[in-house]
């Protein structure tokens, strides 16, 4: 059933509405639990869009196996998703630094408000990012250290490649995730894949995720596809940053999610920042591609001093103090 | 009055895209006004707020004359103007270079077969519009120089001044040219700004609209009859072009007259503020248009004159 979360009316004809698609099973079962999928918060993040799809698609599929409420919020920000734009249009501002917003507020804070208010004892929110445009990532989960005791538990159950625990930031404090973290709702932010576009191998193993979180928490009874144990990372000396010294032409020469060995040729290039790694003696052995400054099927150019890519230290448990574009 | 949809397409997660008319009378279909057509025209959609409102109250005194159809659309592109962008929300196109449209083409060309489809029948056809470069401007109407235009009609506005415009290759997109390509003759009517509200200029266009309805017989209107128009070919307007890039410092308003040599504007060094270039009018006459941003780039026309007519 599609509801509306929040509505507020624009100048010409029309209402800016959040709405979320409630699933409930077929039959009460007396079970209360509730799973939310978010995405949307930035207009031009579509990972999520084919997420809560497919999601969506494979529960109707198999509705007798469904014994929880499983909501489905595919745009909090649908102004900006409706014409791919990054922030809410016409006030140019990042959704995602509006929480925990504000019902007296104006617009943009009285919408942020409604949605926490909603989500809020949801028994696991997900909220679905995708990198921006000049980023590609491989499925990874982001927990601020503040919550890992309550989400470290949940990260690691995730059928994602990487989770990362990074520390405390002032901005981090008015995202989604940290507004309902910080009331007790926990929330588990995902990044993967790339801005505008869809990687369907990322999103449909994030959906075979959902589905095993569900079983978990005892909303699905139904078959779930195992899922990978993922890289942990809590120290940031096991999390390295390639920055290009130089502007120029990206050109990767390692896939995402490779494991890289030190000094081999081919995962060099003239701007390749692998190269860079080995030039200054370090040795790329037994680490982890997670991700890259420039889409590799668009070759994008680069500028100096960008982290160009971050690889982590396969098989350890880093920590990443940085944080990027959640 | 009747409200109408015209067009519309369904939205993924906004509401359904709507172009709403308003309809006057029964009969033929004498004028379509069209407000609108970018994100950022509120001054035009306001002209038609305001006819509409002006028309509703005509009806009901009864001083539209049977037989006449009259129809107003306000906006074309709600979609962008409540997003405040100019042109179209995803792939940024321009509906008014997309006439006379394609049912099976992008969102914008449907957009326009769309609405054409509806408006192209109506004798009279009258767009508010704005212009490409930012600016101000004394009210006019505008015409294409196509051959099919006729200036006597246009003087029925009684507007200051009708203006012929040279057809470009673009124009051949936009809805003016291929309203009169489909035997609606049809007029551009510009007020003085675009982003913001002119309640003075917005009137005269009202009055202008009012009076060219009177003088058809499709309205009884007894305003001023306004003023006997000049005509004037956008080809022979005193151009005043940057030298520099800089701030843009304006001395004189749209409407102004000037003399030959009168300074006009300053461009000033943006960091140090020294005047860099001094602009001057380079004829005797008065600011029909003036660049409204407070920064120019170099040998852009920030002012066009047109010559006094004694």
């Amino acid at each position: 059933m599609i509801t509306t979360v929040a509505s507020v009316a624009l100048p010409v004809d029309e209402k800016l509405r959040i709405q979320k698609n409630r699933i409930e099973p077929e039959k009460d079962t007396g079970i209360k639990k509730r799973i939310s999928i978010v995405t949307g918060i930035h207009g031009d993040e579509l990972e999520g869009q084919y997420v809560c799809f497919e999601l969506n698609r494979r529960i109707g599929a198999q509705k007798e196996k469904l014994c929880g409420i499983v909501d489905i919020y595919p745009a909090l920000n649908p102004l900006g998703i409706d014409s791919i734009t990054r922030g809410i249009p016409a006030f140019e501002l990042d959704m995602n630094r509006l929480f925990p917003g504000d019902a007296a507020g104006n617009m943009t804070e009285y919408l942020a408000a409604r949605a926490v208010e909603d989500l809020s004892g949801s028994d696991l929110v997900m909220d679905i990012h995708a990198s921006n445009i000049y980023l590609m990532e491989i499925p990874q989960i982001r927990v601020n250290a503040h919550h890992a005791e309550l989400l470290l538990p949940l990260a690691e159950e995730s059928n994602v490649d990487f989770v990362w625990v990074h520390g405390a930031s002032t901005v981090l404090e008015s995202t989604l995730a940290y507004s309902l973290n910080s009331t007790g709702t926990p929330t588990l932010v995902v990044e993967m894949g790339v801005g505008m576009r869809i990687t369907r191998v990322y999103d449909d193993q994030l959906v075979d995720d959902i589905f095993h979180l569900m079983k978990k928490l005892g909303i699905w009874e139904g078959e779930t596809a195992a899922v990978r144990q993922p890289i942990v990372s809590c120290d940031p000396k096991d999390v390295a940053y390639l920055n290009a010294a130089t502007g120029g032409l990206f050109v990767p020469a390692v896939k995402h999610g490779a494991k890289l060995k030190g000094g081999r040729a081919d995962w060099t290039d003239h701007q390749s920042v692998f190269r860079r790694c080995a030039g200054r003696g370090e040795s790329a052995d037994g680490w982890y591609a997670v991700y890259d400054q420039g889409v590799p099927d668009c070759g994008r150019g680069v500028f100096g001093g960008t982290a160009a890519s971050c690889i982590s230290k396969f098989g350890c448990q880093p920590q990443l103090k940085g944080q990027r574009n959640m | 009055m009747k409200k109408i949809t015209i067009y519309e397409i369904q939205g993924l997660y906004r509401d359904k895209f709507r172009v709403t008319g308003y309809e006057f009378g029964e009969g033929e279909k004498s004028v379509c006004i069209v407000g609108s057509m970018r994100g950022n025209e509120v001054q035009q959609l306001y002209c038609c707020s305001q006819l509409i409102k002006k028309l509703k109250g005509m009806e009901a005194e009864g001083r539209l004359v049977p037989g006449h159809k009259i129809l107003v659309i306000p906006c074309v592109n709600p979609y962008s103007v409540n997003i405040q962008k100019r042109f179209w929300t995803v792939d940024n196109t321009d509906i008014n270079r997309m006439f006379p449209g394609y049912d099976l083409g992008e969102t914008t060309q449907r957009i326009a077969d769309g609405v054409f489809r509806v408006i192209s029948a109506y004798r009279f056809g009258i767009q508010f519009t704005s212009f490409y470069m930012p600016g101000e401007f004394m009210p006019h109407v505008r015409m294409m120089d196509s051959g099919l235009e006729d200036t006597e009609l246009a003087k029925q506005f009684g507007m200051p001044y009708v203006v012929l415009r040279k057809v470009r290759p673009y124009d051949t997109t936009t809805l003016n040219y291929n309203w009169q390509i489909w035997e609606t003759q049809a007029f551009s009517m510009y007020t003085t700004t675009t982003t913001r509200i002119d309640r003075k200029s917005a009137r005269e266009a009202e009055r202008g609209v009012l009076t060219f309805m009177h003088k058809q017989g499709i309205a009884y209107y007894h305003g001023h009859d306004g003023y006997l128009s000049q005509i004037v070919k956008d080809v022979d307007m005193a151009s005043v072009r940057t030298g520099s890039a800089g701030l843009f410092e304006p001395v004189v308003s749209v409407g102004d007259e000037v003399e030959r040599g009168q300074i006009l504007a300053r461009i000033l060094d943006p960091c140090e503020g020294e005047a860099i270039e001094e602009l001057s009018a380079p004829i005797d006459g008065i600011i029909f248009f003036m660049h409204g941003e407070p920064l120019t780039y170099a040998n852009t026309a920030v002012f066009k004159l047109v010559v006094r007519e004694e």
